[in-house]
This record gives structure tokens, C-alpha cells and sequence, in this order.
């Protein structure tokens, strides 16, 4: 019924690699890619959920706290000093990977999804009034809907959402026309994790500012994948999560423009966020520690550090390109397999690569895969409004990373035949 | 692969194709609706209880292999039942897809037996177990949609 293996990997088209990207000396970078999965070399596909990390990084964490732990910002001693200075150092790396004005500009946060909730509570909170409303799309992650929902609960607002076509891109127009004197902020991912697609960040941001309106960018998924630049995109916060860029868990960064993170008020209150604090009244510290309330994830920040020297080691539009490769290679592969429907089609796409294959669920085509030693994600990718609008309860998704191959695609491919020879 | 032909055994497969007591019931006079938000699934169950016993038992909705199966098989495995027997072979069912010898005594699974392969897929319990808290909702004739997340810390709470 299905096809020998030998025969999908005939019926592919044959593309030569990309010079001068070499996968196999980038996959010796990831010491987790050399093990095994019941067996089976392990073909890890769901870097959209979280990425692996590379030997600099596991050795950049290991050597914080083998050579230079201390709490940052408060202690004269030698070790205090030392991983404070290798502390902020990441954050001036966070500043030229965004092509930010300022490191004061980049706040340290524990991931997206905190950076979503602070500035819903804190731009949110003091600009968003009963009858206002806030402006997200359809094909949101729950981390950039859900704190919108709450705010809006909170302050009798109403949240308006751009509705996606069939493709899976967002409705411009439909977008323009949400936006009333009303709206106070739009909120938009920059890449789908869902259905892959890329949003016109530059074009929504024209749109908005010009009914003044600013524009946060959830850049979880589109951070690991594409060059960056907030000054040329025309966003006015821009989020994104080290540990989907091969570094750390647990660290994060928020990107605001310096006039409105001035212009906010503290997130959480503490230590480090304080400039002094007295029974009566306490005065808040400068940009970016107003909103650094605590002792944060040292050590992962520091390795953070080392994640994105990595990846610019490779060179974003390098990853980019082979990721593109590898997107079009299983796209097109995936289209000859009898009975499977890729979802999300549009025109501009990155990294992901859903589908649904018919008369089997997404969670049987996971646990089939999983004996085979490939890792996918199935389920609704914390996105259910995105399944609701192309009326699925789930899909199964591949996502791609700098380390994966044309062979691990191959992989793939081999599985779902597998799986269908079980289930039909 | 042995353990994949142990989980989606070809008795599961054929229910999971061709699912008995798979439509609405016009008499029953207890339903309730379970949900398991890892896979997405919904299921309806119908029950017509006359005294303490179930008449008939049908279900409705989509899931995976595992749910739709496992509800198919425990239709047929509860008509003529009392509730207390039916709450005796759910105790039994669930030790025997999560490997607990204490669920060892009590009454016979029959066909259900079938589903022990779940115990080497322990993420799937959810998924064999939706239907029968399910019937324990439609049971107790509480209308509220019941999730598989109630049981335990939740199996998708977070990533992308």
C-alpha cells in the first residue's frame, strides 16, 4: 500500500545542499543529537516548541557556576562584579541582535510569554480604558491573547480580532478597518507557530501608527529563524524567548522603545527595580531595572549570551535559507503522500510545517512517529482559535531548526507512510 | 514496533474505524460531554437508565484510535450493567492501562483487556480513560463538560 522508502526518496526532487553551510559540523555542535530514541537516531522536529542547545551554551552555564556565580548589581567583591559585567553583556548582545538604540531598551524577562503580561499590565493597564479596545489576529499564540482578555475583562475594553483567509495570512484590510480611535495597542506575532506564516510587521506597522496607535511583536518563533532589526521593522515592543534560540530556558527579552518604557510604570515590585525605598515613598530605578524586579536567571542569562553568539555565528540568513530548503523540500514531499493536507499555505512561510492526514488523528500519527525516534508536536500548539478557524481539533506539526537534514525530512516522510499503512 | 502493535491492536483498530454505538440516543435521560484538550477530543456520552440499570449506553463525537475505540468497546461492555458495576469495571480498567496490581481483584474486563498495551504509552491513559469519566459525569447526571485535566497536572500547558 505504501510506497518502499527507497521509492519516496526516488520520487523527491534532487537539490544539492547549500554550499557552505555545513549541517554535519553544526549537528557535532548539539551533543543531544547524537543519541538515541528507542533505538533510533533521534530526529528532532519540534524546534518550534523548543530548541536543543549547543555545547557553547551547556558550557557557558556550567562555567558560570563553576568560575564566576554571584548575585548581580549589588555585591563590590570580585565574583559579583565579574557576573554582573558577563550578565550585562548579554543584554548589549540582545541589543545589536535586535538593532535596538539602546541596551536600556531591552528588559530581561523569563520569557514571551512575560513579556506579553508585562506590558499588558503596564502600558496596558494605564492606557486601555472602559470602551477602548486592543487589536490582536487570528492566528495568535494564548500567550498573545490571553493577557489582552484579561486586561480587557479588567478594564470593561474589548479585544478585536484580524481575521485569517484560508491560507492562514491575516486579513490587511480587515486589520485597517479593526483599528478605531479606540484601539490602543496592536498585538501581532511575527511568525505563526501554528501554520508557519510570516506577518507584514513593516506594513502593520504603518497601518497602525498611522492612527497612532503602537505595535507589539511577539518574535518567539521568528527570532530563532530570520535577521532582525526593530528600528527597520517599526515596532514599538518586540518579545522573544532565548530557549527557542538554543539557549536557556527560563530568560527572555522584552524590546520597547525608550520613550514608552520611561513612560510605563514598574511591572513587579522588589529589589533592583528600586532607587530607594523609604516606609513613605519609594523611587524606581532607571531603565531597564524598573522592570527587573528580583534576582534574575543568572547563569541562563549569561549563556543566553553565549546562544546568541552562536547563532550569529551561523548567520541568521544562512539559517534562514537552509530552513527555507527544508521547509520546500518536506512541503513538496509531503504534498505527494495520498490523503495529507499541509494547513497554513501562505505565500510568506518559515519554519513550520502542519498537517492533518485523513482518517487518523494527530495524536496516533505523534505516537507512531515517537517509536520511530522523530519528535513532532500534535495538538492544538497552544493556538485552539487557529484550529477552530480551519475547524480541526488538532494537527500534527513538524518544525525545523539550524541542526535538521534533507535525511531527517526523509525520515519523516518514511514514518507517515508508516503510519498510514497501520491506520487505513 | 512490537509495542506499537501491542497499543493499536488490530481489535482497537477495527473499533476505532467502524465504532460501535457511535450516534446520538433520542432515550436516553443522562449525557455528558468529556474533553481532552492534548488531543482535542470530544466525546458525548448517552446513557438510558431504567432503575439502577443501563438500558443502553451510545456515544458521539471525534478523538484519536485510543478514545474512540475505548469508548466504542465500553458501550458494548456496559449495557445491562448497574452503575455500581460499571464504576467496579472502570476501577479495574484504569489498573490495567496504568499498571496498578491493586485494580487486580474486582470483575472480569473481557474484551477490554485489549487495552493493556496503553500501560507502555503512559501519555495515552487520557485517552483510553476520557469515555469512562465521561460515563461517570453522565452517571452522577452532572451536565458539565468533563476534562481529562481535572485527573492530573495538564498534559499541555505550555510551549508552542
Amino acid at each position: 500500500m505504501s510506497p518502499s522508502p527507497s521509492t519516496v526518496e526516488k520520487a523527491l526532487p534532487e537539490t544539492p545542499p547549500r554550499a557552505g553551510y555545513d549541517v554535519d559540523a553544526i549537528r557535532r555542535d548539539f551533543p543531544i543529537l547524537s543519541r538515541e530514541i528507542y533505538g533510533k537516531p533521534l530526529v528532532y522536529l519540534d524546534n518550534a516548541a523548543s530548541a536543543q542547545k549547543p555545547e557553547a551554551v551547556i558550557a557557558a552555564e556550567r562555567d558560570v557556576y563553576e568560575r564566576c556565580y554571584a548575585n548581580i548589581h549589588r555585591g563590590v567583591h570580585w565574583l559579583s562584579v565579574h557576573a554582573t559585567d558577563a550578565y550585562d553583556a548579554s543584554r548589549e548582545k540582545a541589543r545589536a541582535f535586535l538593532n535596538a538604540a539602546a541596551a536600556h531598551e531591552i528588559v530581561f524577562v523569563r520569557g514571551t510569554t512575560e513579556a506579553v503580561n508585562l506590558v499588558a499590565q503596564t502600558y496596558g493597564r494605564t492606557r486601555v480604558g472602559p470602551g477602548d479596545s486592543v487589536l490582536i489576529t487570528g492566528l495568535e499564540h494564548h500567550s498573545n491573547i490571553v493577557p489582552w482578555q484579561m486586561l480587557c475583562e479588567e478594564k470593561g475594553a474589548t479585544l478585536a480580532v484580524a481575521p485569517l483567509n484560508d491560507a492562514g495570512e491575516v486579513d490587511l484590510d480587515a486589520l485597517e478597518r479593526l483599528i478605531t480611535p479606540r484601539t490602543r495597542i496592536v498585538s501581532v506575532a511575527h511568525l505563526s507557530n501554528a501554520l508557519g506564516t510570516i506577518l507584514p510587521i513593516r506594513r502593520i506597522g504603518e497601518i497602525a501608527h498611522a492612527r497612532g496607535v503602537p505595535v507589539f511583536v511577539d518574535g518567539a518563533q521568528a527570532a530563532p529563524r530570520m535577521p532582525l532589526d526593530v528600528q527597520a521593522l517599526g515596532c514599538d515592543f518586540y518579545a522573544f524567548s532565548s530557549h527557542k534560540m538554543y539557549g536557556p530556558s527560563g530568560v527572555g527579552v522584552l524590546y520597547g522603545r525608550t520613550e514608552l518604557l520611561e513612560a510605563m510604570p514598574p511591572y513587579q515590585g522588589g529589589g533592583d527595580m528600586i532607587r530607594s525605598v523609604t516606609f513613605e515613598k519609594t523611587t524606581y530605578n532607571a531603565l531597564p531595572y524598573k522592570f527587573e524586579a528580583g534576582t534574575p536567571n543568572i547563569a541562563g542569562g549569561i549563556a543566553f549570551g553565549a546562544a546568541l553568539d552562536y547563532v550569529q555565528g551561523v548567520g541568521l540568513e544562512a539559517i534562514e535559507a537552509h530552513e527555507a530548503g527544508l521547509l520546500r523540500y518536506a512541503t513538496e514531499a509531503m504534498q505527494r503522500i495520498p490523503g495529507l493536507t499541509v494547513i497554513g499555505t501562505a505565500r510568506e512561510k518559515a519554519g513550520v510545517l502542519s498537517f492533518v492526514l485523513d482518517g487518523v488523528h494527530p495524536h496516533d500519527i505523534g505516537t507512531v512517529l515517537d517509536r520511530e525516534g522523530i519528535a513532532i508536536r500534535t495538538g492544538h500548539h497552544c493556538a485552539q482559535p487557529v484550529m477552530d478557524r480551519f475547524k480541526l481539533p488538532a494537527t500534527a506539526r513538524a518544525s525545523f531548526g539550524l541542526y535538521n537534514t534533507r535525511g531527517e525530512v526523509d525520515a519523516l516522510i518514511r514514518a507517515i507512510h508508516k503510519v498510514i499503512g497501520m491506520f487505513r | 514496533m512490537s509495542e506499537l502493535r501491542d497499543l493499536y491492536q488490530e481489535v482497537i483498530l477495527d473499533h476505532s474505524k467502524r465504532p460501535r454505538n457511535f450516534h446520538s440516543l433520542p432515550s436516553a435521560n443522562r449525557k455528558a460531554e468529556g474533553y481532552n484538550p492534548l488531543c482535542g477530543d470530544r466525546e458525548t456520552v448517552y446513557l438510558q437508565v431504567e432503575g439502577d440499570v443501563l438500558k443502553d449506553v451510545a456515544f458521539e463525537g471525534s478523538g484519536c484510535a485510543i478514545s474512540t475505540a475505548s469508548a466504542s468497546m465500553m458501550t458494548e461492555s456496559l449495557k445491562g450493567k448497574t452503575s455500581a458495576e460499571a464504576n467496579a469495571l472502570f476501577e479495574r480498567f484504569h489498573g490495567l492501562i496504568t499498571g496498578n496490581p491493586e485494580a487486580a481483584a474486582g470483575p472480569a474486563l473481557g474484551k477490554l483487556e485489549v487495552f493493556s498495551g496503553v500501560r507502555e504509552f503512559p501519555v495515552r491513559v487520557k485517552c483510553a480513560t476520557l469515555p469512562w469519566h465521561t460515563l461517570k459525569a453522565a452517571l452522577q447526571a452532572d451536565g458539565s463538560t468533563i476534562s481529562t485535566e481535572s485527573e492530573g497536572p495538564a498534559a499541555e500547558s505550555g510551549g508552542a
